[in-house]
């Protein structure tokens, strides 16, 4: 176990998870264009874990010292058992926050979350116009927000929204903040596409330019000036237009674990496109041997596995050298520097993703929605031109 | 903002104060955040339960480190960022 000294944990020690994400199931009504999944879900759609194995899950981590738990997707509704995991989550002593589109939240269900001993609730909000709204989400779930959005005010939650911010909706954040104080919100994330899963292979039509993202920063600190702490507000900064990459996920293995429906174990979302890593699954192991002893969790912690210009770079404890599935997807090599990186011998491909976004023929092709059909689609090898230039083609 | 003796705080709506075993420390957790409080500090927000006054926490923790020096300063100081954080609210 690592010692701990005045809150802060050594570095040289393998550190407990703080943070359990549950991805509980990958089925959702709603069907984003940026949708972080990744693109073959519709290979774990049938056979999710069964409530006794989550409740397994709960315990083990919290055993392991998880304090703070997301209940997310897919959409989480969709399984009926959230009540009881909820439930388990409380007695446990868990932070608990159910990640939603709010598809499915009843006021049946909202009261027996609030009973069982639901922490928070956070909601995801797309735009101020139903028009956008229901574009981006292929669904027509405008007016359903709002109602969701009052019946979590309702119940005496904290109001967290979360707008994921695009092409589309960049230009409206004054009044997307305006939407959200007028909703009573609490805190406020906006979060700025990552390029992963759906929006990964959407990355043209969903990129802002970097002037309508400075814009956006601008509008943000000023309404942040404005409302203070009655509204906190989150501004996820989007990678590809910095100097250095994010330290992604506070390192790998650091804090953050999720247990996907299926049962693997992994370090961020997105961890199963690093080809050769093999996962732990909770079928078969234990949450703390998936933690301390498998070889996955341990292959990028510290710093050991860099190569240069990362190992003997001066800043290398800032960022531990970026999101390990971002430099496999755009250099098809994981243990490179990530290439938002201006230090990184392929920060080029980001350099060309910028220009491609701003090409108004690549802008114009098609989205692909996150939807059953196209994810059996690119699963039997569909969309391959358009999966090309990424290393994640299945 | 000055903090007074008479003041009674309670830990903010919507956070929650524990001890974390595993942790071996006090955390505060709160939606998207859990902060690791170090010893003194989670020694004055075991005390911050909105029922007793500053002056009483003052006391309390007096009596249990009788050789700490410039407690009460340190208190206050921890009361003030609690504040600030938004971890506490005051109530009186």
């Amino acid at each position: 176990m690592a010692e701990q000294n005045n809150g802060v944990s050594s570095s040289t020690t393998t550190t407990q998870p703080l943070w359990l994400l549950a991805e509980i199931t990958y089925r959702c009504p709603l069907h984003c264009a940026f949708c972080y999944n990744p693109t073959d879900y519709d290979k774990h759609t049938q056979n999710e874990l069964d409530t006794k194995s989550w409740l397994s899950v709960l315990n083990q981590a919290r055993d392991l010292g998880a304090a703070q738990l997301g209940i997310s997707g897919g959409e989480p509704l969709l399984r009926d058992d959230i009540e009881i995991i909820v439930e388990e989550a409380h007695q446990l002593g868990y932070y608990s926050n159910l990640i939603t589109s709010g598809v499915g939240l009843t006021d049946k269900r909202i009261d027996a979350f609030k009973k069982g001993g639901l922490d928070h609730i956070q909601l995801s909000m797309h735009d101020i116009t139903e028009e956008i709204n229901n574009f981006i989400t292929d669904t027509k779930t405008f007016q359903l927000k709002k109602k969701v959005a009052a019946m979590i005010k309702d119940r005496g939650y904290p109001m967290v929204l979360n707008v994921v911010i695009h092409r589309y909706n960049i230009g409206h954040i004054k009044e997307i903040l305006e939407m959200a104080e007028a909703l009573g919100a609490d805190y406020v994330e906006l979060a700025n596409t990552q390029y992963y899963g759906w929006s990964l292979i959407n990355r043209n039509q969903l990129m802002p330019t970097k002037e309508q993202i400075d814009h956006a920063e601008l509008v943000t600190n000023q309404y942040r000036d404005k409302v203070g702490n009655k509204m906190k507000i989150f501004f996820v900064v989007p990678d590809y237009y910095a100097e250095r990459p994010k330290k992604c996920m506070n390192g790998w293995g650091e804090v953050f674990m999720i247990v996907t429906a299926n049962g693997d174990v992994l370090p961020c979302h997105s961890a199963r496109v690093i080809p050769n890593l093999e996962f732990p699954n909770v079928k078969d192991d234990s949450i703390k041997g998936a933690w301390y002893d498998s070889p996955a969790f341990n292959k990028f912690r510290g710093d050991e596995w860099m190569k240069e210009p990362c190992r003997s770079c001066p800043e290398k404890e800032n960022d531990l050298a970026g999101c390990r599935c971002q430099a496999f997807l755009l250099t098809g090599d994981a243990e490179s520097a990530d290439p938002v990186c201006s230090l990184s011998p392929n920060r080029h491909v980001i350099e060309k993703a910028v220009l491609d976004a701003q090409n108004p023929e690549l802008q114009a092709k098609p989205i692909i929605f996150r939807t059953d059909k196209n994810s059996k689609r690119i699963n039997e090898g569909e969309e391959k031109d358009r999966l090309s230039e990424f290393h994640s083609v299945p | 903002m000055t903090i007074e003796h008479e003041d009674i705080y309670k830990i903010a709506d919507h956070h929650r104060f524990q001890w974390e075993k595993a942790q071996d420390c006090y955390v505060i957790l709160f939606p998207e955040g859990m902060v690791k409080l170090n010893g003194g500090a989670g020694e004055v927000l075991n005390l911050v339960d909105g029922v007793v006054p500053v002056a009483t926490i003052i006391k309390l923790l007096t009596q249990k480190f009788p050789d700490a020096p410039n407690l009460e300063k340190d208190i206050i100081g921890m009361i003030e960022l609690g504040l600030e954080k938004t971890w506490i609210q005051k109530i009186n």
